[in-house]
């Protein structure tokens, strides 16, 4: 599962995503992205095409590192066999969705132990979302039905990109998140029917979720050349407030189906403009979050180096200096 | 032949022992996802755990049709003097060379259980046997694989891996402590025996090891660590259970 991509850089009127490219080659680029072509590991690139894509693909890969950790603390606490073999499935193919996607990023140059340590040493970002405790089951259950369902949206418009190696590896990892949605949404709907206790957790989930969800798909964008660029380039594929609309027109009704609230007054659709009303998210916390100082960011990336750091013998003995990585897995 | 009472106990015995151990290893190995040393090692330990689980989950079934209650009342309410689990399998995942070594020790016994019971005259569990033999193979598969390469690794990683065979060498030993119906399994054609079952591991596990280049800790030196499979359990399994239950018990009744 995944967030949004936060694309830094550019200002208005400052054309700095072609500057110094060739003009012949730049607009052989522009013409095979037009048309439709993907563009793959060997072909001529702009440079600035190649740094947003990693950029972007490497916070990809890291979100679903880091997205197993708060699931992952529920598998251990899964009530029953079946929920206990369905959440160590769901966080598996979060885990091989960054094999998948490190893999993709590196065919542009940029090593999965440069991508990690980037990670570890707050160099590189992941997805606000997971930056938010997992506080009960039921947490896990709407993270798994309506965090994924948010990455569904983002990804399948991702997945109709420019780049060969990412759109690839998106369609596969599209295919096994609609089975998290499943899973999620089937958890939420035991829930939601369950006893007295089972609802008042799910519902207390979704309030606590609520405001991230709002925030997962980035502010509103600002209308620049340099976001231009990129969507001519096909590495942004929709703007962010689209993205919202298209997942509150989704999923809002499907959670007020279940008899579940969501805690904004002012959400409803405008049966005019079919455009969905909302209290704009606060801004000032998803920025607070993103540099650091979320509930759970520390504890995080805490994890990840423990993690890495615990494992640096065995990754030195299996170490080929020999062996360097050339194809994409997908 | 005609199986007696004390055959059906011994029968459920062997079987709450296998289930457990399963259930108990399949918790441990998925604790490793999110946090292996290689994205690839979290994906194979949870592909293992996802296996074992499995796996207990069809034993505790085959219980069920004995009688006893079903599968998710019997794992997740019992407490720690209530399992059968040897005392391996129970141990925190600890550093990965620990976890790879007992997933080693641990797997091949579990294998040889497997092929030994391929020919159980309990047809319900003979037939359990035929069907987890192709994953288990997978499981030793992983498990050669990662000594031998560590065994040529650095000196750290022989280190490492050599000395957590020898530490724990006889807490593997106590996968074969015998239960109380040791003679009507075998009389029954139901079971080898751990006896039968030890003696081919050490086999197994003592050509692999010489052939990685790892010593091999001796039989007659080594006192087993027994108690599991009669309800004496470390420290670190009622945590577990603890953990493993907490959402189950807000509600036993409730359907999850």
């Amino acid at each position: 599962m995944y967030g949004n991509a936060y694309i830094e850089g550019g200002s208005d009127g400052v054309n700095t995503l072609v500057a110094g490219e060739d003009p012949v080659k730049l607009a052989e680029f522009e013409a095979r992205i037009a048309a439709g072509d993907k563009i793959e590991p060997k072909d001529w690139m702009p440079k600035e095409y190649k740094k947003q894509l990693v950029r972007m693909i490497e916070q990809h890969a890291h979100s679903e590192v880091i997205g197993a950790l708060p699931e992952g603390t529920w598998i251990t606490r899964a009530p029953g066999f079946r929920r206990k073999l369905a959440l160590m499935a769901k966080v598996q193919d979060e885990i091989g969705h960054a094999q998948l996607l490190y893999s993709a990023a590196e065919t542009l140059g940029k090593s999965r132990e440069d991508m990690i340590n980037d990670l570890i040493n707050g160099k590189s970002k992941y997805s606000n979302v997971f930056n938010y405790p997992a506080v009960t089951w039921a947490d896990s259950a709407v993270i798994a039905w309506l965090i994924d369902a948010g990455a569904i949206v983002n990804q399948l418009a991702n997945s109709k990109g420019s780049y060969g190696p990412y759109v690839r590896a998106l369609e596969r990892i599209c295919a096994e998140e609609s089975f998290h949605l499943k899973y999620g949404h089937d958890n939420v709907v035991f829930l939601a029917t369950g006893t007295p206790k089972q609802r008042e957790m799910v519902q207390d989930a979704l309030n606590r979720w609520w405001e991230p969800i709002m925030h997962f798909f980035g502010p509103s964008d600002k209308a620049s050349q340099h976001t231009e660029i990129l969507m001519r380039w096909k590495v942004k594929m929709a703007s962010n407030d689209d993205m919202r609309q298209t997942y509150l027109d989704m999923y809002v009704p499907k959670i007020w189906d279940l008899g579940l609230t969501l805690p904004d007054p002012n959400l409803k659709k405008n049966e005019e403009t079919g455009k969905w009303e909302y209290t704009e998210p606060n801004w000032d916390v998803f920025k607070q979050v993103i540099s650091g100082n979320g509930p759970c960011n520390k504890e995080r990336l805490a994890v990840r180096r423990m993690a890495e750091e615990k494992g640096r013998w065995v990754r030195n003995a299996i170490l080929r200096k020999e062996a360097s990585y050339v194809t994409p897995l997908s | 032949m005609e199986l007696t009472e004390r055959h059906v106990e011994g029968l459920k015995e062997l079987l709450y022992k296998m289930a457990d151990d399963q259930l108990i290893i399949g918790h441990r190995n998925s604790e490793w996802t999110g946090l292996g040393p290689i994205l690839e090692e979290d994906i194979a330990f949870s592909s293992m755990a996802q296996d074992k689980i499995g796996q207990s989950h069809a034993l505790f079934e085959l219980l069920n049709g004995l009688g006893e209650n079903e599968p998710d009342i019997v794992a997740f309410t019992r407490n720690s003097n209530q399992f059968h689990n040897c005392q391996l399998v129970e141990l925190p995942i600890g550093e990965y060379d620990f976890s790879l070594v007992r997933h080693f020790y641990f797997d091949h016994a579990e294998a040889l259980r497997f092929e030994a019971l391929m020919d159980s005259s309990f047809e319900p569990l003979s037939m359990i046997a035929r069907k987890y033999k192709g994953e288990i193979k997978y499981h030793t598969l992983h498990a050669d694989s990662w000594l031998k390469i560590l065994a040529k690794g650095t000196e750290e990683s022989f280190t490492r891996i050599q000395n957590n065979i020898n530490e724990f060498f006889p807490h593997a030993l106590g996968i074969f402590e015998q239960g109380d119906y040791e003679k009507e399994l075998i009389e029954a054609d139901i079971f080898i025996g751990e006896e039968a079952l030890r003696t081919r591991w050490y086999e197994k596990i003592s050509a692999l090891l010489t052939s990685f280049g790892y010593s091999v800790p001796a039989l007659d030196s080594a006192t087993p660590i027994y108690g599991g499979r009669k309800g004496v359990h470390t420290p670190s399994l009622q945590p577990l259970l603890d953990e493993m239950t907490e959402v189950f018990s807000i509600d036993p009744t409730a359907e999850w």
